[in-house]
């Protein structure tokens, strides 16, 4: 992390707890959580239903706010980082308007934050080439397939060059044979920005292929439990090699085993 | 995927479309034809004095009376209106007075979608509003205003502004448009209600406040719902305007037309059909004029189930 010293983390989390009340009592999504993610740095939260992945990820989107703790977002308050568009996001549903075509909804965030006509066309255009879908600019949502949605949608989540990625199960709804290829396009598509990024996930495969770190984190209360470095790095292009590799093997090995309780080698572990 | 596959999708929808609408029409047709047939096969086969079944008449008598054949009832919209040299023909004296009432019609079915537009996104926008209002704006329909009607008339003979008088067109259009506002109102609440959860946090995610989450995304989701508020709106203000000349007893439009006609049914009955027919064709061309606005909207209605 020393060559990011000189910059505030993109994510700084101290103490964050987050009570939900419900009509059922207070149900305490978070406890505890003290996560740094560094700008420019790829981690993954991973962990069962309930384990409050996405509410921590809600709370620096400032879709929610912490009910203990301090959480800063460069060093801001997630708020302001909001206001200031220093991050991007996409959802497990592509969410994209479904009267827009693809051009007009990468264009979105740009055309409420008035860019001009002009900008905003080249900025578009540089995007979905990016995302490669400059042939279907014109095309409707309802004429893509998920996949080709889900590339609208990180299009336009990187539309206003944001720092700082969120993404909350993006791949989810996919199959697994787009997943993979979404997977290698997100890799190169984040080594050309330098965000960093914060991924929300199922999958365990996934969280280490895209991932310089795993957070792994487990339910009732929501709690961070295992940090693992999977020792890839951000300058290593990952491709379907890597996914072939013994130490990629290795890193999914003890990425479960973190999540089933660590039957085996957890003293080695805990030292993390 | 190749954009081939894609444009063939795209295509294939709107010629399904067009076989569609070619199929609908020509079912059309073959009801109405269906209609004079079974009035015809009635007519010959039904007894004189209708089917009366423990002293109540439960189907019309079969007189050419009561049910002149339907040849009869075209043929007397050819012929003159009344029997006077130069009289013009039926079917233009009704469609002089459908056309007037169409105008009466139009201006309260506008002013009721503005009203009940704006009515929407005030409930929308204030959420005190929508528990204040919402209860009224339900109220008002279960108030008879037609039976009001007279008394609204008399309200704005009193109005005068300047050399401005109310006239008295303006009553029944806003019957009409009283009539129309409720669907519209009710529609497009739930409307700007309808978009998922994903799409407002995203709009405040980009820090985009309320009149632009409005203009963005509220209002072009709740075209799907505003569309057919908007026909049933305009059905309504069909038949106030229609209900309401009869009361108010305005006397160009087709409401008083049908009155007077029906009035002189017993020497001329094939006559007193033919302002009934204006009336079914001036609510056509009304649903029509409005579906022209959900052909201009289209691209706002991809969302929905085709």
């Amino acid at each position: 992390m020393s060559k990011h010293e000189t910059t505030a983390p993109a994510v700084r989390a101290t103490g964050i707890g987050k009570t939900f009340d419900t009509k059922a009592g207070p149900v305490q999504a978070l406890t505890d959580v003290d996560l740094e993610v560094a700008a420019g740095e790829f981690v993954s939260l991973i962990g069962p239903s309930g384990c409050g992945k996405s509410t921590l990820m809600r709370l620096v989107a400032d879709l929610d706010g912490p009910t203990t703790g301090r959480l800063e977002v460069f060093g801001k308050s997630p708020a302001q980082a909001r206001q200031d568009q220093d991050y991007g996001i996409a959802f497990q549903q592509a969410g994209l308007l479904p009267w827009r075509t693809v051009a007009d909804n990468i264009g979105l965030p740009l055309e409420l934050h008035r860019m001009d006509r002009s900008a905003r066309a080249a900025r578009v255009a540089e995007l979905a080439e990016l995302v490669g879908l400059t042939d279907f600019a014109g095309s409707y949502p309802d004429q893509l397939s998920g996949g080709m949605q889900q590339r609208v949608a990180i299009a336009r989540s990187l539309a206003e060059q944001p720092r700082l990625l969120l993404m909350d199960e993006p791949f989810g709804a996919l199959d697994e044979m787009t997943r993979e290829r979404m997977q290698t396009e997100l890799s190169r598509i984040v080594a050309e920005t330098g965000a960093a990024v914060v991924f929300v996930t199922h999958s365990i495969p996934e969280a280490v292929f895209l991932s310089d770190r795993v957070v792994v984190m487990s339910p009732r209360p929501g709690r961070i439990t295992t940090l693992i470095s999977t020792g890839i790095g951000p300058g290593v292009v990952r491709d379907e090699q890597l996914r072939e590799t013994t130490g990629f093997f290795e890193k999914v090995t003890e990425v479960r085993e973190a999540l089933h309780g660590a039957p085996v080698g957890s003293s080695a572990r805990e030292g993390r | 995927m190749t954009i081939e596959q894609t444009s063939l999708r795209a295509g294939r929808p709107r010629a399904r479309g067009t076989a569609a609408r070619v199929r609908a029409t020509a079912l059309g047709l073959l009801g109405l034809v269906a209609v004079a047939v079974i009035w015809e096969v009635y007519k010959v086969f039904g007894p004189d004095d209708g089917v009366v079944v423990a002293g109540h008449r439960i189907l019309p008598r079969t007189t050419d009376l009561a049910m002149p054949h339907v040849w009869e009832m075209v043929a007397r919209l050819l012929g003159p209106t009344t029997s006077q040299a130069g009289a013009a023909p039926l079917w233009l004296t009704v469609a002089q007075a459908a056309l007037v009432s169409l105008g009466i019609a139009a201006v309260g079915w506008v002013v009721g979608t503005v009203v009940g537009i704006a009515l929407g996104v005030l409930m929308q926008m204030v959420r005190v509003a929508e528990h204040g209002l919402l209860p009224w704006v339900v109220l008002s329909q279960t108030v008879p205003l037609i039976a009001f009607a007279p008394v609204l008339k008399n309200w704005g003979a009193q109005i005068e502004v300047g050399d401005w008088r109310w006239p008295q067109w303006l009553s029944v259009a806003v019957i009409a448009s009283y009539l129309a506002f409720f669907p519209v109102a009710v529609g497009m609440l739930k409307g700007l209600q309808s978009p998922p959860r994903t799409h407002l946090e995203l709009m405040h995610t980009y820090d985009a406040g309320r009149w632009a989450t409005l203009v963005k995304v509220r209002l072009p989701a709740a075209v799907p719902y505003l569309l057919p508020a908007l026909r049933l709106g305009v059905a309504s203000a069909v038949v106030g305007t229609v209900v309401a000349e009869v009361s108010t007893g305005f006397m160009d439009g087709i409401g008083r037309q049908l009155v007077s006609f029906a009035g002189q049914a017993s020497g001329d009955p094939a006559k007193a059909w033919a302002p009934i027919f204006g009336a079914v064709v001036l609510g056509l061309v009304a649903a029509g004029l409005v579906g022209l606005i959900g052909l201009a909207l289209r691209s706002y209605r991809r969302g929905e189930a085709t």
